[in-house]
Parts: C-alpha cells; sequence; structure tokens
C-alpha cells in the first residue's frame, strides 16, 4: 500500500470521527478543546515520533514507557533533592537515556536478538531502577515549571497552545524532516526493507541500529521531561503501558510492524485518533473510560485487516509467470 | 593491462580464477577450477543445480572462503571477505532475487548512502535528476521518485546494474537475470550488456536459458558435479554438445546397466492426470503412472521438473484438469491432500523444505506417518523406535543413531531419513527431485539402488535428475520436458542418454544456426 | 539456532536449587512447613501458590512460542475471565461459573488464532489488539467497578486446599498434568515441534500447519481463563485494571527461561514451569530478603538478559572471531 494511500485513510477517519463527534457536541470543534487534545497527548506523540523510526527499521521498542516513568523520577530527584539546575538534569537525563538506547541498540545487533525480548528487558531495567530512585510521587516546585505551565499562546476561540503542545509540534517536525530528507532517514526505511540487503549496499548496519534505538529512548527521555511538565511530579509509576499506546497510534497511523514503511505524519493522526476518543468519551459523561481502549482495539483490527487485504491485493495483481517464455504447446 | 601468460582469450584477461577448491564436509563443492573472464567479454557460466556454479560466485564475491587456488582481479590477487569487500574491489553481483529495497524509490536505490545532500538535507530533486540521467543511458525512462516495487523486474535488474557500474564495478556477475522477465524486456536486458561489454566491463552470466546463451554470450564455461567440464568460444560449440557437457558424461562411459524393461502394459495404472496444469506455471500435461515402474523426467534446470512434481503433490495447485487414482477422481488441492491419498515426495530443497533440522532422525522419519495418521492416534514410542531403527537398517542411516538432530547428519543421510519418512507411510506413489544432489558418491549410488528396489516392490516412482546417466539407468520411461511443458515421451529401449539429448535440444532455431 | 545433543533442563535445575538456597540463606525458615486447618504453610508453598497464574499462563504460551508465534493478550484474557467468573459467581453453581469462564478464555484463543493463522497476521500485531482491547472488554463486564462476591465454593478455588496443597497449586499441577497429557500423549507436540522447526518442510510432509496453530493460540486462552479464574478467586472479586497486568510479560519470560526459543521448534512443558517457579522463588527471596520489591524488576532484567546471551546464536561467532584476532595480533 502506498504511503500516502494510508496517511490518506488515517486521517479521512481522523476526520470523520472528529465531525461526528462535533455533530454530537458541538463544543468539541472549538480551539479549547483541540488545544487541550494536543495538550494531553503531547508526550505521546513525542514517544510515538521515536517509535516510528524503531519499527520502520523492523523493530520495536517496549522499554519506552519505563523510560519516560524513569525520566521523571529522576527530573524530580535532581531538581528537589540532589540541587541539580533543571536544564542539567534534563541535559543528564538525556545522556543517560542515550547510553541505555545505544545499548540496547548494540545487544540486538551484536548478539542478534529479537528486539522484542531486548527491550522487554530494557522495560524490566528502566522501571527497576526508577522504583529504586523512589516509590512516591515527588512534587516538581522549580520556578521553571510554573513559568513553563503559565506560558501558551492564545488562540481565538478560547484555546491554549502550551509550552509543551508546542514543543512536541516542533519535535514532530525536526523528526518529519530527520525521516523523509536526510540519508539517515533513508537508511532507516532501508533495514526495514532488508536488513541484509542494506549491508550489502554498504550501509553501517549495525551503528545505524544503535542509532535508531538510541533516538527512540532519547526522545522517550524528552517525552518523560514533557510528562514531568505536565504532571508537575515525577513518580516511578508514570506512563505504565504507554508502549502500547504509542504501538497503537503507529499502527492506526498506517505503519505495517513489519517495516520498511510508515510515516511521523501518520504517526501523528493515529495520536491524534485516540486522544479524540478519550475527548468523546469524557464529552459523553456517561460512558466509561474503557469503551477508550475497546474502540482503539477495534480500530487497530480494521486498520490491520485493511492493510492484509490490500496487501494480498496488490500481491494478486502483481503475479507474474515465472518463465520467461510464454508456455508453448509444443508435442 | 594485457599480460602473456593471458588465456587463449583474445582480450586482456580482468578476472583470472585458478585451481579453486571449497569442500563442506565431504562434499566437494568446487574441484579445482579455472575460469577467466576477459575485459568486455560475456561470459556464460552454465551447469545444473549443485554444479558449483553459485559456490563460485559466492567465492568470488567473498561470501565463502576458499580452501585452495588464486582469484585474479586485473593481475592483483584478492581475497574478499564480504560482498563489501568484492564490491570495494570492483566485483559486483546482481541476483536473481534482486538485492535492492523494493520499498525505497528507484533514486534513493541508486544512491543510498551517497545521496548529495546539503547542510545534511539529501537534495531530492538533484538526486532524481542524476538518477534519470544515469538510467536514460541505460534505455530507461522512468520516474525515479517512485517505488522500486511498482516497476518489473527488468528495471529492478537494471537498477541494481546501474548502481554497480556507477560504483565503479569492473566485473558483473548476473545470477539468472533473466528468469522472470519477458522476451521484450530481455531484449532490454542484452541491450545494456552489450554498451557494458563494449565499454570494458567484463560480464558473467548464470542463465538456463540456452537459446539467451548462443545470443548473448562470447564464451561458455561449464561445470559439473564442482568440477570444470571445459571452457569453449560459444560460436564454435553446437548445442548438443554444449547440452552433452552439462548433462552426460561420454556416452561410451555408461556404468549403470539399465533397468529390465517390461512392457508398460504389463502394470496396472495408480494414478493418472489429465490434461493436469497451471497458466503460467506448467503446460497442461498428461501422465500415467503405473506400480512398479519408475517415470524419469529429464530436461534443463527451469524446464517444468519441479513445476510437474509440485503439481503432482499438490503443493502448487493446479488450475485445468483432472487427477485420478485407481480410477476414482480424487481433490489435489495440498500436499495434505497428496499425502492422504498416499503420495510422497523428497523435494529439491532438502534443508528449507525437507527436514526439520532441530529434531532428532526418528521424529523426521515418524513425521509424515504421524501427520497422515492424525493427531488422536499417536505412535507410541516404542512403535516409533521400531520404525526408525528399521529404516536406519534398511538405508543404512549413518551414524545409526536414532536420537542424533537430523541437522548433523551429512545431506546423503539427511537424503535416506527423508526417503525413510515417507516410506515410512507405505505409499503408493514417491516423487523424488534430484535425490542424489549433493551427496557423495558412496550414497548415490546406494540412492539408486534403493530406487531400483522401491520400485521392484510395486510402487510408483516419479524421479526427477539432472544425471541423465542416472536416469537411464533406473526408469523404464522417460518424459522430457522443455520450456516448461511435457514434449516427448520415451518408452523402452528408446530410453538412452542420446535419445534424450536430443529431445532437449531439438526444435531449438540456435542450435541450427550454430551447427550449421 | 545451535545443534547439540540435547541435555534439557540441567541448567533450569541448577538455577532453582541455586535460588532455593539463597532463598533459605536470607529467610533461615524457609523450608518449614506445618499444617494448619488440613492445609500446609510455608515459604515454599507460598512460592507455588503465587507463582501459579504465571505458571499455568506460560503453559499456554509455551505451546503457541513453540510454533513460532506469541500471545501478548494472556492477561487481558485473564481480566475478561476473572470479570465473568466473578458475575456470575453468586448467582450459578461453580461448574457454570467455570465452564462461561473457560468458554470465554477458548472464545479469545480462538480470535487470536483465527488472525494468525488464517488471516496471516504477526502474531505481535494480531494479540496486541485483544491485548489492548481485552481489557476494556472486561471493565465492561464489571461496569467499572471491582466485582466482589461470596460464594464459599468460588473462593475455595483460591484459598481452599486439596490434600494439604492450596487449591491453586493442585490446579496448576492438574493442569500440567493434562497439557503433558493432551501434548505428549498425542501428536500434537511431535506436530507442533515441527511446525514451528521449519513450517514449511512440516507442510510438505502433510502436517496441517493452520489446526496446529489455532489449536495452540486456543489452549493459550483455555489456560489465561483458568488463571483469570483463580486470581479472581484469590482476592475474591475481579479488578478488570490490575488482574493478569504485565503478566504477559512473566510468561513469557518463564518460557524463555525455560529454554524454549522464541523463534519456535522444541518446547518442554515442565521447563516452562519451571521458569515461571524460578522467576516466582526470585521474587519470594527477595520480599524475605528485606530488600525493596522494587528490586525484583531489576534482577528480572538481569535474568532475561543472562538467559538470552546464553542462548544467543551469535554468541559461538563472536567466540570464534575473538579466537581468530588473538591469533592474528599476538
Amino acid at each position: 500500500m502506498k504511503a500516502s494511500t494510508s496517511i490518506a485513510i488515517t486521517a479521512v477517519v481522523l476526520v470523520v470521527g472528529f465531525v461526528l463527534c462535533a455533530l454530537q457536541f458541538p463544543n468539541i470543534a472549538s480551539t479549547r478543546v483541540v488545544a487541550n487534545l494536543l495538550t494531553d497527548n503531547a508526550f505521546l506523540g513525542i514517544v510515538a515520533a521515536g517509535m516510528i523510526f524503531v519499527i520502520i527499521s523492523g523493530g520495536i521498542d517496549l522499554s519506552v514507557g519505563s523510560v519516560i516513568g524513569f525520566t521523571t523520577v529522576f527530573v524530580a530527584l535532581a531538581v528537589e533533592r540532589w540541587g541539580i539546575p533543571p536544564l542539567a538534569a534534563f541535559a543528564l537525563v538525556l545522556v543517560l537515556c542515550a547510553l541505555f538506547g545505544a545499548a540496547m541498540g548494540a545487544i540486538i545487533h551484536v548478539f542478534d536478538l529479537p528486539p522484542f525480548i531486548v527491550t522487554l528487558a530494557g522495560m524490566f531495567l528502566a522501571r527497576g531502577v526508577s522504583f529504586l530512585l523512589s516509590t512516591e510521587s515527588i512534587p516538581i516546585t522549580a520556578p521553571i515549571y510554573s513559568a513553563v505551565s503559565d506560558f501558551a499562546i492564545r488562540l481565538p476561540g478560547g484555546g491554549r497552545l502550551t509550552a509543551i503542545a508546542i514543543a512536541m509540534l516542533v519535535i514532530l517536525v525536526v523528526c518529519a524532516l530527520l525521516l523523509h530528507l536526510t540519508r539517515f532517514g533513508a537508511n532507516v526505511y532501508a533495514l526495514g526493507g532488508s536488513r541484509a540487503a542494506t549491508a550489502l549496499m554498504g550501509i553501517p548496519v549495525g551503528p545505524m541500529t544503535i542509532r535508531i534505538y538510541m533516538l527512540s529512548s532519547v526522545l522517550a527521555g524528552l517525552a518523560g521531561i514533557v510528562f514531568s511538565f505536565y504532571t508537575a511530579a515525577g513518580y516511578s509509576l508514570s506512563a505504565v503501558g504507554v508502549e502500547l499506546d504509542t504501538i497503537a497510534a503507529v499502527v492506526i497511523g498506517g505503519t505495517l510492524l513489519t517495516g520498511g514503511q510508515g510515516s511521523v505524519i501518520g504517526t501523528f493522526l493515529g495520536v491524534l485518533i485516540q486522544g479524540m476518543i478519550q475527548t468523546y468519551i469524557n464529552f459523553d459523561g456517561t460512558l466509561s473510560s474503557w469503551w477508550t481502549k475497546i474502540a482503539t482495539g477495534v480500530l487497530l483490527f480494521v486498520f490491520i485487516a485493511l492493510q492484509q487485504g490490500l496487501m494480498a491485493l496488490a500481491r494478486r495483481s502483481s503475479v507474474k509467470p515465472a518463465g520467461a517464455k510464454p508456455v508453448g504447446a509444443s508435442t | 593491462m594485457s599480460d602473456s601468460s593471458a588465456p587463449p582469450a583474445t582480450r586482456p584477461a580482468l578476472l583470472d580464477i585458478r585451481g579453486l577448491t571449497k569442500s563442506f564436509g565431504a562434499l566437494k563443492a568446487l574441484d579445482d577450477v579455472d575460469f577467466t573472464l576477459g575485459e568486455g567479454e560475456i561470459h556464460a557460466l552454465l551447469g545444473e543445480n549443485g554444479a558449483g556454479k553459485s559456490t563460485l560466485i559466492k567465492v568470488v564475491t567473498g561470501v565463502f572462503a576458499r580452501d585452495a587456488g588464486t582469484v585474479r582481479l586485473a593481475n592483483r590477487e584478492i581475497a574478499p571477505r564480504s560482498a563489501k569487500d568484492a564490491l570495494d574491489a570492483g566485483i559486483a553481483t546482481v541476483y536473481q532475487e534482486v538485492n535492492l529495497l523494493p520499498n525505497l524509490s528507484v533514486a534513493q536505490n541508486l544512491y543510498l548512502g551517497r545521496q548529495p545532500t546539503r547542510f545534511g538535507v539529501v537534495r531530492e530533486a538533484e538526486m532524481k535528476r542524476r538518477a534519470h540521467a544515469l538510467l536514460l543511458d541505460y534505455g530507461l525512462d522512468i520516474d525515479v521518485g517512485a517505488p522500486l516495487a511498482s516497476y518489473s523486474v527488468a528495471v529492478q535488474h537494471i537498477t541494481a546494474i546501474a548502481r554497480a557500474v556507477d560504483l565503479s564495478a569492473r566485473v558483473l556477475i548476473l545470477d539468472e537475470p533473466t528468469a522472470s522477465l519477458d522476451r521484450h524486456e530481455v531484449e532490454i536486458l542484452f541491450k545494456v550488456m552489450r554498451k557494458l561489454a563494449a565499454d570494458g566491463i567484463g560480464i558473467v552470466f548464470v542463465s538456463h536459458f540456452l537459446d539467451q546463451v548462443y545470443e548473448i554470450c562470447d564464451r561458455v564455461t561449464v561445470l559439473r558435479n564442482g568440477r570444470l567440464i571445459g571452457s569453449r568460444e560459444i560460436a564454435q560449440l553446437p548445442r548438443l554438445d554444449l547440452i552433452r557437457m552439462m548433462l552426460g558424461r561420454e556416452l561410451a562411459e555408461t556404468t549403470h546397466e539399465r533397468a529390465a524393461s517390461q512392457p508398460d502394459t504389463a502394470r496396472e495404472v495408480c494414478v493418472s492426470f489429465k490434461g493436469f496444469g497451471k497458466q503460467g506455471y506448467l503446460a497442461p500435461f498428461d501422465l500415467e503412472l503405473r506400480r512398479g515402474e519408475v517415470v524419469g523426467l529429464a530436461g534443463l534446470l527451469g524446464s517444468g521438473r519441479t513445476e510437474t512434481a509440485r503439481l503432482v503433490f499438490g503443493a502448487e495447485r493446479a488450475d485445468s484438469g483432472a487427477a485420478t487414482v485407481d480410477g476414482k477422481a480424487i481433490r489435489l488441492n495440498s500436499p495434505r491432500d497428496a499425502a492422504g491419498l498416499g503420495f510422497g515426495y523428497c523435494p529439491e530443497e532438502r534443508k528449507t523444505e525437507g527436514i526439520v533440522a532441530e529434531l532428532t532422525v526418528r521424529e523426521n522419519i515418524v513425521l509424515a506417518l504421524q501427520a497422515r495418521r492424525g493427531l488422536h492416534r499417536p505412535l507410541s514410542r516404542r512403535e516409533q523406535d521400531e520404525i526408525a531403527l528399521r529404516y536406519i537398517r534398511m538405508l543404512d542411516i549413518r551414524p545409526p543413531d536414532p536420537e542424533r538432530p537430523i541437522g548433523l547428519l551429512s545431506g546423503g543421510n539427511q537424503q535416506k531419513a527423508l526417503l525413510a519418512r515417507w516410506l515410512a507411510t507405505s505409499p503408493k506413489l514417491l516423487v523424488l527431485d534430484e535425490p542424489t544432489r549433493g551427496i557423495d558418491v558412496g550414497a548415490h549410488a546406494e540412492i539408486i539402488r534403493l530406487v531400483r528396489d522401491l520400485c521392484e516392490q510395486g510402487l510408483a516412482l516419479l524421479v526427477i535428475s539432472s544425471e541423465l546417466d542416472e536416469i537411464v539407468t533406473y526408469s523404464n520411461r522417460v518424459i522430457v520436458l522443455r520450456d516448461r511443458a511435457h514434449v516427448e515421451e520415451l518408452k523402452g529401449d528408446a530410453v538412452e542418454v542420446s535419445s534424450i539429448l536430443a529431445a532437449i535440444a531439438a526444435d531449438a532455431p540456435a542450435a541450427q544456426e550454430v551447427a550449421s | 539456532m545451535t545443534l547439540r545433543i540435547p541435555r534439557r533442563g540441567l541448567a533450569q535445575a541448577f538455577a532453582l536449587i541455586v535460588i532455593l538456597m539463597i532463598d533459605r540463606a536470607v529467610s533461615p525458615q524457609f523450608f518449614n512447613l506445618h499444617l494448619q486447618d488440613g492445609r500446609l504453610f510455608g515459604s515454599v508453598i507460598d512460592v507455588l501458590n503465587r507463582g501459579t497464574p504465571v505458571a499455568l499462563l506460560s503453559l499456554g504460551m509455551v505451546l503457541v512460542i513453540a510454533t513460532g508465534g506469541i500471545d501478548l493478550s494472556v492477561g487481558a484474557v485473564m481480566a475478561i475471565a476473572g470479570a465473568t467468573a466473578a458475575s456470575l459467581a453468586d448467582t450459578h453453581s461453580l461448574p457454570v461459573v467455570i465452564a462461561s469462564a473457560l468458554a470465554v478464555g477458548l472464545a479469545c484463543g480462538l480470535w487470536n488464532g483465527i488472525l494468525v493463522a488464517v488471516l496471516r497476521i504477526q502474531p505481535i500485531v494480531a494479540t496486541l489488539i485483544l491485548m489492548v482491547a481485552g481489557r476494556g472488554i472486561a471493565q465492561l463486564i464489571t461496569e467499572g467497578r471491582i466485582v466482589t462476591f461470596t460464594s464459599p465454593d468460588l473462593v475455595w478455588m483460591g484459598n481452599g486446599a486439596v490434600f494439604g496443597l492450596p487449591t491453586p497449586v493442585a490446579i496448576a499441577i492438574g493442569m500440567l498434568l493434562l497439557t503433558a497429557a493432551v501434548v505428549r500423549g498425542t501428536a500434537l507436540g511431535l506436530l507442533i515441534e515441527a511446525t514451528g522447526g521449519n513450517a514449511r518442510a512440516s507442510e510438505l510432509s502433510g502436517v496441517g500447519t493452520r489446526a496446529m496453530i489455532l489449536s495452540v493460540y486456543i489452549w493459550c486462552g483455555i489456560c489465561a481463563a483458568l488463571a483469570g479464574v483463580i486470581a479472581a478467586a484469590d482476592i475474591m472479586g475481579a479488578d478488570a485494571n490490575n488482574a493478569g497486568l504485565w503478566l504477559e510479560l512473566d510468561a513469557i519470560l518463564a518460557v524463555v527461561v525455560g529454554g524454549t526459543s522464541l523463534f519456535g521448534g522444541r518446547f518442554s512443558l515442565v521447563l516452562a514451569v519451571a521458569g515461571a517457579l524460578i522467576i516466582q522463588s526470585m521474587n519470594t527471596g527477595i520480599l524475605l530478603s528485606g530488600y525493596p520489591p522494587e528490586l525484583n524488576l531489576l534482577v528480572k532484567a538481569v535474568v532475561v538478559l543472562a538467559v538470552l546471551l546464553a542462548q544467543s546464536p551469535r554468541l559461538g561467532d563472536i567466540q570464534r572471531f575473538t579466537a581468530r584476532w588473538r591469533r592474528t595480533k599476538p
């Protein structure tokens, strides 16, 4: 399936869904609700931007939720208990995240192990370390936190485009440029197409794998920092299960988990669809939050089935006779 | 460039291989092979599966390490240790399964890793412009921004060739490049090959289409069973001689004694196919298989031998014709159907389609029988041991340890275990695809003896082999295939190596041109 | 894949013994048992009892992994089955309750199996659907509340005793025997290993690989449902949010520790259960030692990595490489 087709399908689902929501609850169609949607899903958008690189390259990263949890705890402790200036704490935690991602990538490449299980170990490790750091929720009171959460661009109609929403949009744009316009991005797609062919074409597969997981962990770290702004606290249990929401967003965004294709914009639309479902359920008031999960599951199924169907269709139409010559009838 | 020790070719030698040897365990995949490619020469490398072509290519391109011999490129000895080393030295390979990235655009495929950039951003327009210009040289005027997968295999091949040449390759190895191209696409590819040869690039052309070899190549080198049979100027080599080089030993050399050929009508037909075929895969054929009879399938690689086997065993679904067993119509949609009817199939690809490497010899032997009996009628461990030991003894499988993982056995013993797998089901019909491929000489003779014994026990056998001597030895009838169709049936005294060769080579215009 | 004459289970047995010895060292009463009200008590019994849900999950998971698949939905299936059992417990008899819960598990397994075997969707993605949606379905059944019950029959499933053993442990042993009987008593085990080892070759030998794959996901669903009932019975209620949360990962870990490759092929039921017990004895040991339970995850991570590296197909290559490197650079 062509990339543009799958983005278009996701976009249509988003628009139709939004229109249906707005028909039922006219208030949804306001800049206030839309801006909140961006703010509430800022960390998810950032972490999904990293996940899309991993998934396009043919891997998966289950550790991102735990890395977010670790980051919030580390930042809270560093700022509140250890007296490190917030910006230095951010830099420090991002370096730790980068090392962590690089280690996972190196293990995956050097030992030829399935990314699923290596990042599962990473998930345990990151969550375990954050538990060891602290098991309680640590409020962050540093001045920069209140300054940042007060900052917002006022939109017509009462919406507030908050700093973290802006951060997400900027990161998404940067990631989209990195993925679609650079050699690095082309190599990511190449890896997902075929590792063997990529190596044959002279691309250093090992360093690429390491960089991709590094990128994912750094973006998860950034998402963790954003999350700490969102909640103004550090808590080792935060963002549990976010890896699943992220993978779901990627799949709904039209990306096959087999790698080789996908886009940042599609993934962003996938995040928005999930957020929209949540918003609808909040507006309804009578529906419980578990409907979010069921709706997400149904959407996942629909998108996967759709892609599977389209791929089968494409395969059928491209079947060519294996012989070079027409089969002659000469007996 | 030129060297006084140059081979009898008129051109200066570009790639010069001497005494190349490579073994896998007891099996000599390459045995003291010489090969010389001149500048601007298109050189066919021919031989059946297992002849050593791909081993030769893989040694030259650094995928395998060689045991002995030298490889010289433009008079410098090289020893590439990876495909990338070989590429850096100037040897590029384009495989039948194109080794590019179908999900990337044609332009990205051409310039991956060396795209033009400005401030780290790939200059997409510039890259496309260059890619378009590059491919125009090859006679392709296409949208280079579209994914590679959206183009035909011919375009993909040319893209791969263009990338290799642009990376300053001087030796180009094309491995079955025309296998999935139509006539028009082959023309385009040949034009490209001629242009490159004119530029002084040496091309090794591996193909099983002899017409194409005669059309495009200057010289031909034939390998058989890992040994060099000979190198000839193609213009002085009649087609019959070429086929003889590929398939037969010298006719006088026949060592095996012929199977006693009773008249066909004495045996009862057990399986019969009428108008059986599949569009674009194999032309419809009629085939009757009788108890106690061996039918050989002969033809060049790609002529439709394996395709016949797969249709007969239901591994590929026929879209025309009907099949009957003992006169009753049957459904033959899957290997499971076939196994249920009492068919058995030992595929050519032992490793990927035959053995389950991790399981023991015993488990591999009982697998088909157990699958046929179903889940609820398991063979007890005692029965399994009994069956395994019986066949290990009967077929002399070594080491005679039923509990050894089958992946640790030699090729010949794996082949015997696979035979045992089907014999244990007491089949009506057994299809053997290259049963003696890739196994050492001793096991080879044993398997031929087994085939004869099986036949005497009243089994119907359909055997594919590239060894014509071998086929002649045990077959009561031989079906000759050409261009994915059954073209001739030889019976009784007509089953001879010379008549098979004649049938394979018949009806080929290029052969007459050359012979005249 | 490494080919060797199997000496299976030695490593796992050794690991289990070492961990139990460490447990004994940090808590001298570790092996003490006493009988009270017809039920055995003690740390070892505790390990068995708490290890039951993961052990049950691993019985199904090991078969799925043996075919080269994976089932991420077992935790969610536990929640659905637990919710089903809890909502029926006070109005229906025990057999009806259990039968309904197991039927729900079977349906979930069938769904996964159809996606994988018939629609040929990657197992990770296929089972992700139910993993995400399943918890929502469970909450739909409990209507978002924690459904409690008082039915003594169902409570017995979690807290009773059979011949002195806690009921969950007895059930787990029973399921192990039943699974072993089904898998090794019929040809299923052989055909599953063949399918996972080389699906193409198995198909060409007449094995119905689709039916194999379908059946292992169904069995996995049933095992998960049983684990869900026991988890609900244990706390006398169904918590759709937390029942079986993250246990799919523990179950996969147990299978991997039990020596079954994620690429499929050879499997061992007993060793998968041993893997579950190894994980649980580490947990219990950390608890008994007075270290913070948070250490659990770290230890688990280290164990996963150690097991993975030990099984890595590349390890041999790397040893050869370093050997060659040493030779060439003395």
